[in-house]
């Protein structure tokens, strides 16, 4: 399949008072046209940077190594003004706050022309009516009322589908959405995950879905990497992540997710033992300290992510399977 | 909206009213009268100078005649210059001290509000340094002291070289005339301005909405002018509404060192003169010219921020 983004050996690093962290670490994966690929993990695990990256959105401390390309750019290397003619064009991103993530004191109309003006050269008028028309094609009700509105005139939910009629504008090859339903309401969330799933159809889009909610991502991604302590540790389609889970982290994280076919009477578990600090990752696999499954290998030598089955995992179980098989 | 903001001109109509009672029982309170610098006055002229001024009659008496001749806009006869009343003081110093407090107000704000732009882009760099330093400088180094240096280094070193300036004077205004006393009056709004502006811009360009402006591939340009400027502006509107009165009023010490015939010298020389009419009719002025400008400061909110409503907030 012909891919959109492909990302190699990725690395993120903040440098701070307490020396440098390492908050994505060596991470390398690509979504193909069309692709809607899943990222899951704790909080953080580097979802968000891994793709801020990107986005040449890094705080001020980071540097981020390797390789970020979409199409002939590498994202990481381009200057600004080139990053900027493909930033919010051909690949957009949504942000998991929607009370925040608008500009407050600009109208909501105006923040979507601006959009139009500058990547399709639309004069304000023609911007005008495309971004209504927008507004409308992800189901705002009085689309060219709201138009004329300040963002905290809007709901929550509303707020959401303008980030999402911003990120459509350009008709756009990728979307990345950060954790777009983590600050809504339940009902609010389902419809929100409606209307993406309905987007991605309509439009045809490649998109990266980032979310600490396994639950989210089963009914939209084709694809799922799940990421731990800066890593990929697991990556596969979407059955065999559900259905056969094979890192310890992956199987952990599916038993802390509610599923509609679990008995009532199941309790909600959770993964013990505290979340990697990454400032004082463990040696060898970060997640042994977690991991029931240890052994004495996966305190001193880290697992790399080896391909297994359909799919890739990081966990030296894997080695013992393939030598109970021979 | 507009509502509300009658009422908190209402409102201030009592804090106005607070503020004269406490300052003429205050003044009366001070020793020494507004005679008592003169040349030795015979006794007989004392006595009928202090009737003239009704000043022998019971103090709450003064007090209400005062307040009565107040609501007719009259603020009474100054008792050191005594062939004007202090309508007339205000009338000859207000003009003046308005029109270099406005010049001195657009210079600190333009000028403040571009440096503290530029060290807030330039954050932790020695470009934010150098802003950083001159903010410092201008802060520290009070009024009478950049006001005589101002005058060392433009009336007396520069002297005979084309930067040369009047080192005071007014000349009816001469435009040379105004140069130094604004930049003297401007250079400490210009640091306070430029600090503030620096924070507020630092903080509003850690915004989630400027990630949003940026990830749309806006230009760098656009998304801090068009984005972040606006909310950043807000503490500096906060700060300028005081700010704005006290600059307009004049400030005593920069009028005294140039000789600028604006009110707050007046103020200066009224106070030490104990010349009661002329020192509560600037301070009036000052309180009124304080409680306006909050309110416009709330007015300007209003238009910058559009959460703020005010009928929201008064209901
Ligand atoms: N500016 C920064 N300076 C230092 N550390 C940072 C910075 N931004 C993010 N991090 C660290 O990077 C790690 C990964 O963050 P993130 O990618 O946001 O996690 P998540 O998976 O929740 O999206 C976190 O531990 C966070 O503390
Ligand atoms: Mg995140």
């Amino acid at each position: 399949m012909q891919s959109v983004l492909d990302i190699k050996n990725l690395t993120v690093r903040f440098a701070t008072a307490d020396g440098e962290v390492a908050a994505v670490s060596d991470v390398s994966l690509s979504v193909g046209k069309g692709e809607c690929l899943g990222i899951v993990g704790e909080s953080g695990s580097g979802k968000s940077q891994t793709f801020m990256a990107a986005m040449g959105l890094l705080a001020r401390n980071g540097r981020a190594t390797g390789e970020v390309m979409f199409g002939y750019m590498n994202l990481l290397t381009a200057k600004e003004q080139t990053l900027n003619t493909v930033r919010g064009n051909k690949l957009a991103m949504i942000f998991q706050d929607p009370m925040t993530s608008l500009t407050p004191h600009m109208k909501v109309g105006r923040q979507l022309t601006e959009v139009l003006v500058r990547h399709c050269g639309l004069n304000a008028a023609a911007a005008r009516t495309a971004a209504i028309e927008m507004l409308g094609r992800v189901r705002i009700p009085e689309a060219a009322r709201r138009f004329d509105m300040y963002p905290h005139e809007l709901s929550g939910g509303l707020r959401q589908r303008v980030m999402i009629a911003m990120a459509l504008l350009c008709g756009p090859e990728l979307i990345i959405a950060d954790e777009p339903t983590t600050a809504l309401d339940v009902t609010v969330q389902a419809q929100i995950l409606a209307l993406i799933r309905s987007t991605r159809e309509e439009f045809n889009t490649s998109i990266i879905l980032i979310t600490h909610d396994l639950g989210v991502v089963a009914g939209l991604a084709d694809r799922v990497a799940v990421m731990y302590a800066g890593r990929i540790v697991e990556i596969g389609d979407v059955d065999q992540i559900f259905n056969a889970p094979r890192h310890p982290y992956t199987k952990g994280l599916l038993a802390c997710t509610p599923r509609l076919d679990d008995p009532a009477t199941a309790t909600l578990a959770t993964i013990p033992g505290q979340p990697p600090n990454l400032q004082h990752l463990p040696r060898g696999c970060a997640y042994h300290p977690r991991c029931p499954y240890v052994m004495d290998r996966c305190r001193v030598e880290s697992p790399k992510l080896l391909p297994t089955g359909a799919g890739q995992n990081a966990c030296f179980l894997d080695d013992l399977d393939v030598r109970a098989a021979s | 909206m507009w509502s509300y903001f009658i009422r908190r001109i209402v409102i201030g109509i009592p804090t106005l009213w607070a503020i004269i009672t406490v300052c003429f029982f205050l003044m009366r309170l001070t020793p020494g009268g507004p005679f008592d610098s003169e040349a030795p006055v015979p006794p007989e002229i004392l006595t009928n100078l202090r009737a003239s001024y009704h000043l022998d009659d019971p103090l709450w008496q003064q007090y209400f005649s005062y307040l009565g001749n107040l609501l007719h806009g009259d603020f009474g006869p100054s008792f050191k210059y005594r062939d004007f009343t202090v309508t007339e003081l205000i009338a000859q110093g207000f003009p003046v001290s308005l029109q270099n407090g406005a010049a001195a107000l657009v210079l600190a704000v333009v000028i403040g509000v571009f440096l503290g732009i530029v060290a807030a882009l330039a954050q932790n760099t020695r470009r934010d340094y150098a802003v950083s330093a001159i903010a410092m400088t201008g802060i520290v180094i009070p009024n009478f002291i950049m006001g005589h240096l101002l005058i060392l280094i433009f009336g007396l070193w520069l002297k005979d070289s084309i930067f040369q300036l009047p080192a005071g004077g007014w000349e009816d205004g001469a435009f040379a005339n105004r140069i130094l006393p604004v930049v003297c009056l401007a250079l400490p709004y210009v640091a306070y301005i430029a600090r503030i502006a620096r924070g507020s811009m630092i903080e509003a360009l850690h915004a989630n909405y400027i990630r949003t402006a940026r990830a749309k591939g806006l230009p760098f340009r656009t998304v801090v002018l068009r984005h972040a400027l606006t909310s950043a502006m807000m503490p500096v509107v906060t700060f300028l509404g005081p700010a704005t009165a006290f600059i307009l009023t004049g400030s005593m010490v920069v009028e005294t060192i140039f000789q600028i015939p604006g009110i707050g010298r007046y103020f200066v020389q009224g106070a030490l003169n104990r010349d009661y009419t002329l020192v509560m009719g600037v301070t009036i002025l000052s309180a009124a010219l304080v409680i306006f400008m909050n309110i416009v400061v709330d007015m300007i909110y209003s238009v910058l921020d559009p959460h703020v409503r005010y009928d929201e907030a008064a209901s």
